[in-house]
This record gives structure tokens, C-alpha cells and sequence, in this order.
């Protein structure tokens, strides 16, 4: 079992019932996990190539320029699932900068459309890299928001090792799934803040041969490997 | 019809120190790379820019012209960061206004309607609000009572935009899928200035495409400039896509002050034409 499949699977199952609306992957593993779910269990979803074109099956279904983008934003008929160079436990996540923002150390993208996504419509991470690094008792510059911050709806944070998500009274992150061969304790050590950890961790779904199928189809080049740290 | 034909170098000129200056196109995507080429040979300086930032920012950035910079992102899309961005912010040589991409939306539609601000969700709850302590919330005056971001019109000096097609009125169209917020800089700005990839009659406009491309017209420009390759190393599709190699090139030069300036010396201490013919050397 691939670990990369086992992520563009999680990352599909974050769009489960998500019904009509704009799904705006940003990456490959995601990307690969919108049309997997698209072509599976959410057949209504609308994904964007980037630029301005809805496709779907190969045909130009729509049009969304940029500008209607920030419309469908605030209408919330959205789900986006973004990077983040740091995400704390409340789910707050940082694409801006690293270091006081005043003069950052790493300055990073900026916040991009973080904090109008986050307000407006459910919203989901893929960290490649699940590491105490990215997973953080505080972000440095706060893009996204998270629950202590009016987040409308964090789904889940899909990483490496592990799904993530806040089904818990105070909205902390909690542990919900780890990948095959990752301990929890793995987790634990790669995560800055202390996580929610249930009695009894499952493990991650594993792909079915069927979605194997589409996953290779729609990525035949395997690029989905590279976009994960070696083990 | 009275003609707005102008150069690039007389774009340049009618610009001051000092300006707020508004750059249409998104990332490293049509952006007037031309009049932007324009403005790093000339004196100008200590302007801030307005921008869905790419290479336009990281290039006036680099040639010292920028005091401030008002956006959401800067990237070279392909490449995520913009090299030259990224170093004046470590250094600390340039301020930063960051904003949501969609307050950026939301400043442009406000100063072009003459409205003080638009209220708007994005924002709330952000960084952005502490980092811009000017910021104000407004309250809506219905029952809903909700808070919003009051956010401030963005009003501009100038704009400066790349479209595919114009007369020389200043009638403009883009033939590419997205019109990016190029009418709203325009609508902004106290004074607008459109490069176009190709200089057109009039009915040639209707002609090349559907009457939606028209994006400005003639009342949202005062000066018109045909740079061919104007967007270069940006792309301008139809007409051609990212010059990719190039924007490699560009990202990789800007991480020595030698190959900076050794890149700096091979394509942009010259005129457009020169630009033009190194790059297809």
C-alpha cells in the first residue's frame, strides 16, 4: 500500500458529501483527491483548472475567473483544502511568513485568500510533512483562522502520518486516524501541542482497488509520490 | 477619435515619486511587464504598489523603486515565491500592507464606486487586522447587527494594465479566460495607461472576439502603448504562455547580488528592444 494513495484517498474522503459546490484543491495530492471523490462519492462537486476553466470529464463545464471566485467564496458553496507552513491546535494556519511578521525570517506567500476562505466556508489542510515544525503551539502570522478565531468550519488535517480534525468540546485538534504503519505515539512526537488523543486510534482507510484504479489514471506518472517526504 | 497613443518611456514620464501606482494581471499572469520595464529606467521612486503581486513587484522591488507594497500574495505562480519580494522583506526594506485577496477585491470595487469602504467578512479574526491596526469594523445597521470589515477603497495615482488587443483610443480587450481585476485598477485610478500586445482598428476588436472582451473602454484610459512581448516573461495567452525558462532564469539570478546583476546587465539596462532581442537571443 502506497503511502501516497492512502493520503489522496483521506484527502477525497474530506469532500464526502460536500454535494455541489466549488472544491479548490491546492496541490497535487489534494487535486488528485477532489477528482477521486468527484469520480466516486461526491459526483457534484465543481473543480476549477487553476485557472479560469470548470472542468469535468475532460469538457470546459463553466467559467470562474478570480473574481468570481471571491463570490462563490463568500456565498460559502466552497471547500477549499490549503497547505499550511504552520498550524496550531485551535487551527489556526500560517502561509505569510516565519518569524515576527515585521521583519519575518522566511517570508513565505503572504495570506493569500486564508482568512476570507476560513470565515466563509469549510476549509481543510494537507501538511506533507507532519512534523513539530509545522504543527505548532503558535503561528507566527495567523492566515487561516481557526476555531478560537470564528473559523466557519475546519474538516480535517490530512498529513503524512496521520487525519486530523476538531470533533471535540473545546475544538482542539484531535487525533482521528493514523496511517497504516504509524504508531500514535509517531504523532505525538511530531506535533508541537499536545493533541486530543482518543481511547482507540483506527487506522486511515485504505484505498479500495477500485479507487487505486482512478488514482492511477489520473495521475499515471506517479508524480503523487514526490510530493511526500522519504521515509 | 482623438488618439492616446503613447511610449512606454512616456508612461514612465508622466508618473511622479511618491505614487500609488496599481498593476493589473495576477502573479506572474498578464502582467505590463513593458511599462513595469519602463519605470525600472526611469528615476522614479518611493512608490507603492497595489498588486495580485508576481515579477512586476519583485522587479521594482529590486531596483530600489518601492517604499510599500499592498497585496495579498507575491508569486511567480510556477515558482510559489517571488525571490526579490522575499529578500526585501527579510531585510526589512520594504513596508507591507497584507491584505485577503478579497479585501484587495473588495478596495479596488470601492474606490471604483467612490465608496469610502465595502464591508466585507474577510479579514475578521485574521492577522491581517493586527498588522493593519488602521483597519476599521462597521456593524450592520439591520437586525442581523453583524460586524464586518469596514474595508478602506484602495484609490490609485495610476494603473497600469496588459491586455491582448486595443485601438488607440484606449478601447480594450483581453482574449484570455480571465479578465483578472484589470477594469477595476483602471476604474481606481486618477490616471490609467494600457499596453497592448497589438495595436487594432476599432472594428477589429468585435471582430477578434465576443463584445465581453472588451474590458476597458476608451473613458477608463488616458494613455495607450503597443509593447509586443509586453507581458513577457508573464503569460498573455492567447497570444503565449509563461516564458518558463526565463522566469527560472529570473528566480535563480536573484539569489546573488553577481547574478543579479550580471542578469540585470544583460536584459534590463537597455531599452524595450533591447529586452526583446536578448530574450529571443
Amino acid at each position: 500500500m502506497k503511502l501516497s494513495d492512502v493520503c489522496v484517498v483521506a484527502c477525497a474522503e474530506a469532500f464526502r458529501g460536500d454535494g455541489e459546490i466549488l472544491a479548490s484543491p491546492m496541490g497535487l495530492i489534494p487535486s488528485l483527491g477532489a477528482k477521486l471523490a468527484r469520480a466516486t462519492f461526491s459526483p457534484g462537486l465543481l473543480i476549477s483548472d487553476g485557472e479560469a476553466y470548470l472542468i469535468n470529464e475532460g469538457e470546459v463545464e463553466g467559467w470562474m475567473p478570480y473574481r468570481q471566485v471571491f463570490t462563490v467564496v463568500a456565498s460559502g458553496r466552497r471547500h477549499v483544502m490549503m497547505g499550511a507552513s504552520q498550524i496550531d491546535r485551535f487551527g489556526n494556519q500560517n502561509i505569510s511568513c516565519i518569524g515576527p511578521w515585521e521583519r519575518p525570517k522566511s517570508q513565505l506567500l503572504g495570506v493569500r485568500g486564508a482568512p476570507g476562505n476560513t470565515i466563509n466556508h469549510p476549509t481543510s489542510y494537507f501538511v506533507p510533512k507532519h512534523s513539530p515544525k509545522a504543527f505548532v503551539e503558535k503561528v507566527d502570522m495567523v492566515s487561516g483562522l481557526g476555531y478560537d478565531r470564528g473559523a466557519h468550519e475546519i474538516r480535517v488535517v490530512i498529513t503524512n502520518l496521520a487525519v486530523l480534525d476538531f470533533a471535540t468540546e473545546t475544538r482542539h485538534m484531535r487525533l482521528r486516524s493514523v496511517h497504516p504503519g504509524v504508531n500514535v505515539s509517531d504523532v505525538v512526537a511530531a506535533t508541537g501541542f499536545a493533541l486530543s488523543i482518543p481511547d482507540s486510534v483506527p487506522q486511515t482507510r485504505l484505498p479500495s482497488p477500485e479507487e487505486l484504479e482512478i488514482i492511477q489514471k489520473l495521475d499515471p506518472a506517479n508524480d503523487r509520490d514526490g510530493q511526500l517526504p522519504a521515509s | 477619435m482623438k488618439s492616446k497613443l503613447m511610449t512606454a518611456d512616456d508612461v514612465a514620464a508622466q508618473l511622479s515619486d511618491g505614487m500609488t501606482i496599481g498593476i493589473g494581471g495576477w502573479g506572474s499572469r498578464r502582467k505590463p511587464m513593458a511599462l513595469v520595464r519602463a519605470i525600472l529606467r526611469s528615476p522614479l521612486k518611493d512608490l507603492t504598489l497595489v498588486s495580485y503581486g508576481g515579477p512586476d513587484v519583485g522587479l521594482l522591488m529590486a531596483a530600489g523603486k518601492v517604499k510599500r507594497v499592498v497585496c495579498g500574495f507575491v508569486s511567480l505562480d510556477s515558482i510559489a515565491l517571488e525571490p526579490h519580494f522575499r529578500q526585501g522583506r527579510q531585510s526589512g526594506t520594504v513596508e507591507l500592507t497584507e491584505l485577503d485577496e478579497g479585501m484587495l477585491y473588495w478596495g479596488l470595487l470601492a474606490a471604483a464606486h467612490r465608496l469610502p469602504f465595502l464591508p466585507i467578512r474577510a479579514g475578521l479574526g485574521s492577522g491581517v487586522m493586527e498588522v493593519n491596526p488602521e483597519l476599521r469594523t462597521v456593524r450592520s445597521p439591520y437586525p442581523d447587527d453583524e460586524e464586518f470589515v469596514a474595508m478602506p477603497a484602495l484609490k490609485l495615482d495610476a494603473a497600469l494594465i496588459h491586455l491582448n488587443r486595443a485601438d488607440e483610443s484606449g478601447n480594450g480587450q483581453y482574449l484570455g479566460p480571465d479578465p483578472y481585476f484589470d477594469d477595476l485598477f483602471c476604474l481606481a485610478a486618477d490616471r490609467r495607461y494600457l499596453s497592448c500586445e497589438k495595436l487594432v482598428p476599432t472594428a477589429e476588436l468585435t471582430a477578434s472576439g465576443p463584445v465581453q472582451s472588451l474590458l476597458v473602454n476608451r473613458m477608463m484610459i488616458d494613455g495607450v502603448v503597443e509593447t509586443p512581448h509586453g507581458a513577457h516573461f508573464t503569460s498573455c495567452v492567447p497570444d503565449y504562455g509563461r516564458d518558463e525558462a526565463f522566469q527560472k532564469a529570473y528566480a535563480t539570478a536573484a539569489a546573488s547580488p553577481e547574478a543579479w546583476a550580471a542578469f540585470r546587465a544583460t536584459y534590463l539596462d537597455g531599452s524595450e528592444r533591447e529586452y526583446q532581442a536578448a530574450v529571443a537571443a
